[in-house]
């Protein structure tokens, strides 16, 4: 029997409505007691000093771009794993469209095996929804759920046929899972580099305009309706979206979404400097729809904050930003974003967004993760939230280095990162 | 008495836009490029005000007449000139645009001027290399010189401030218009765009101009038309009808000059499609200003590589 007591930190566990000083006791890997106080001098464990600190439940990021298969150079799944914990995150979705795509039962039982080789975080495979993800015909959903795809996606690749999608949440309603997609009206968005508006006019920058995300997450939302199947918007970017989703929530349609930190962190102005690190997907807004965002966190219309994690080797970004690739390598800055876009300026307070970073997405994904109920699994996270860090993209445990953070401070650091109750990262003082 | 002398006003270490200018950059230019062309008209031998300067001319976007205008512009004034020709992006050989940038740099030269489709292309040069860079047009975003040439052309008629311009046509993909955007309503001048709707973006008015979408409306206003190319290869899918439609509602013909101010002056930065944007009548008219604008051209070309230049000596000499 092995035993862990973290104490005398500030534990915040937003799944059981707890925030309190106290200590958590782990037993062979699993979360035995709260324990409120600080003195426990007659308990025979391990001890792991928590003063100072957050003890909140490790986090969980729905959707991770990794390279493998076939784009190693920018991630392996073993190299994303040990990223993850670096920032905190204990579970992640993989998102399955890499070469060959997630679209069968092996590919999936070659991710998880893949993920088998490092302490890092837990990985739970995303299965594509269609087929090659090419958005033609269903893929061996029922097989994936067997080999454990957690939920469906095609990456940022938009489902556009509506027929598609509606089967796609039929049939994946037959297994409890939700489809997870970037909605975006492929015709508006094509060859688009940055949100449509007065920035883009101005900088003679293709357009992807806010309409696109607001037609296709109206689309989903019906669609959901209609089948009574569980649709996830992945980063959510646009007012019209927030609102859409706001009122099918309050309707009891089963719809869900996340934002990014970065889209909360940064508008269209920072395109002026035509840096390829901006150029995301969906596109960087206004402060107007950062502001929405802000307000569906607030109310609790969107419960899940993701990285939406998409490494991307130096070269890939060294080129001209027509034909540059979209992403942000996000696992290693996911708290500290997080803090500087919520915290700081007080929108939400630790509780909510550690909801956010925990049991909002691992319901989402369906996990038993993301809580330290007695008997779960013990993925813990400790945060120093006053911790200064200088961001240093080189030392990264991610292959890649698409940050536009490199170089900045920020305030808030992951310290110690736990998975089944063994520490996987131990941040260097 | 030197070019650094008689022009105390400094642009900068690039070329990048003409948004980044002042009123008296933008006017300090113009008065250089004047300079030039008296010199020229009084047929003076070949300068050099640029002896010792090596000019790169990066062309990754096929361009005979630009392209022919700054080799022209770069060796009346002195400097040595070399091309490098480039098609598509940097991708298709395999490096990355910043290793060609490096390569460029590494081979000695003073000024890289750059046309690229992409936009921002120029601006990721520049933030790499020590050169400096002129954009020569970058994809839909500026194309400074040849706004600075439809200025001057249109300064040698008449005063800018209070002048009305419209600038007709395809504004959405055209650089042309985006630079002579900022360049005109810096100096105070009026700015009216006029096209079809699918090709006016709705925000353009943010930027400070007028739109309008009935050519014959706002004619009896306007003292300078500037008729843009209709960018065909940068269009995705078909942004109106037929090209017979366009031509009947914006092309500039000899009926529609009869109903304009007397005097209308008019501008087309080629190449032009004759027949779409204007009639041919009209672009060898008494109007037409279009040979005017290639001489100037020149001379523009001529004073912002000057200006470079010397901003480049500066730098060489406080090292």
């Amino acid at each position: 029997m092995q035993r862990l007591l973290i104490t005398n930190g500030r534990v915040i566990d937003p799944a059981n409505d707890v925030d309190q000083i106290g200590s958590l006791l782990i037993e062979d890997g699993c979360v035995i007691d709260l324990l409120e106080g600080t003195n426990f001098a007659e308990i025979d464990a391990e001890r792991i000093d928590a003063d100072g600190l957050l003890i909140t439940p490790g986090f969980v990021d729905l959707h991770v771009g990794v390279g493998e298969p076939g784009f190693e150079e920018d991630e392996t799944i073993a190299s994303a794993a040990l990223a993850a914990v670096a920032g905190g995150i204990t579970s992640m979705a993989t998102l399955p469209t890499t070469n060959p795509v997630v679209d069968n039962r092996g590919a999936a039982e070659f991710v998880k095996h893949q993920a088998l080789q490092v302490s890092g975080s837990r990985v739970f495979p995303m299965g594509a929804v269609t087929s090659g993800a090419k958005g033609e015909s269903l893929a061996e959903i029922g097989q994936l759920v067997e080999a454990d795809a957690i939920a469906f996606s095609d990456g940022k690749l938009p489902i556009a046929n509506a027929e598609i999608m509606r089967r796609a949440l039929e049939y994946s309603g037959m297994f409890d899972r939700p489809i997870m997609h970037n909605a975006m009206v492929p015709e508006l968005s094509e060859s688009g580099i940055m949100h449509e508006g007065f920035q883009s006019t101005r900088l003679g920058l293709r357009g992807i305009p806010a309409a696109a995300q607001d037609i296709m997450t109206s689309r989903d939302i019906a669609l959901a309706e209609l089948t009574g199947g569980r649709v996830h918007i992945m980063t959510v970017t646009t007012m019209d979206a927030t609102d859409r989703i706001r009122m099918a929530r309050q309707r009891g349609i089963q719809v869900s979404a996340d934002v990014t930190p970065h889209h909360l962190l940064f508008d269209d102005t920072v395109m002026s400097s035509f840096d390829t690190l901006y150029k995301v997907s969906p596109p960087l807004r206004t402060q107007d729809h950062t502001n929405e965002l802000i307000e569906g966190l607030k109310d609790g219309t969107i419960t899940a904050i993701s990285g939406d994690h998409q490494p991307l080797a130096i070269e890939k970004k060294a080129v001209e930003l027509d034909v540059a690739p979209f992403g942000i390598c996000a696992l290693e800055t996911l708290l500290c974003c997080c803090v500087r876009a919520l915290i700081e300026p007080k929108h939400l307070t630790w509780p909510q967004l550690l909801r956010c970073l925990t049991v909002g997405p691992a319901e989402i994904l369906g996990v038993d993760a993301g809580r330290l109920s007695r008997g779960c699994p013990a993925d813990v996270t400790l945060i120093d939230p006053t911790r200064k860090i200088t961001i240093d993209a080189t030392q990264f445990r991610s292959r890649s280095r698409n940050t536009p953070f490199d170089g900045q401070t920020f305030t808030g650091a992951v310290i110690r990162t736990l998975v089944a109750g063994k520490t996987v990262y131990e941040r260097q003082p | 008495m030197t070019i650094a002398d008689a022009d105390p006003v400094s642009i900068g270490q690039h070329l990048l836009g003409i948004e980044e200018l002042s009123a008296e950059q933008i006017t300090s230019i113009l008065d250089l490029a004047e300079h030039y062309r008296e010199t020229t008209l009084r047929g003076a031998e070949k300068l050099d005000d640029l002896r010792g300067i090596v000019v790169a001319n990066l062309f990754f976007e096929p361009s005979t007449r630009t392209r022919t205008s700054f080799n022209l512009a770069a060796r009346r004034i002195g400097a040595d000139t070399v091309d490098f020709s480039a098609s598509g992006s940097s991708l298709s050989k395999g490096e990355t645009f910043v290793d060609t940038a490096l390569t460029i740099e590494a081979m000695g030269v003073d000024l890289v001027v750059c046309r690229h489709r992409s936009p921002g292309a120029p601006h990721m040069l520049a933030s790499h290399l020590k050169a400096g860079v002129l954009n020569a047009g970058d994809g839909t975003h500026e194309h400074p010189t040849q706004a600075l040439l439809d200025i001057l052309t249109i300064r040698q008629r008449r005063e800018i401030q209070g002048l009305t311009v419209a600038l007709v046509g395809d504004i959405r993909h055209s650089r042309v218009a985006r630079s002579n955007i900022h360049g005109l309503l810096k100096l105070g001048a009026r700015v009216i765009v006029c096209g079809p709707a699918t090709l006016i973006p709705r925000t353009i008015t943010q930027m400070g101009v007028e739109a309008a979408y009935d050519l014959d409306e706002i004619l009896p206003e306007v003292d300078c038309v500037n008729l843009l190319r209709v960018q065909f290869e940068r269009q995705r899918g078909a942004f109106f009808p037929s090209i017979e439609e366009y031509a009947h509602l914006f092309g500039m013909t000899a009926e529609r000059i009869q109903r304009a101010k007397d005097g209308l002056l008019v501008l087309a930065p080629g190449p032009i499609n004759r027949g779409v944007e204007l009639t041919p009548e009209v672009a060898d008219g008494p109007h037409s200003l279009i040979l005017n604008q290639v001489t100037n051209g020149l001379f523009v070309r001529m004073a912002c590589l000057s200006k470079l230049a010397q901003e480049r000596r500066r730098a060489r000499n406080s090292n």
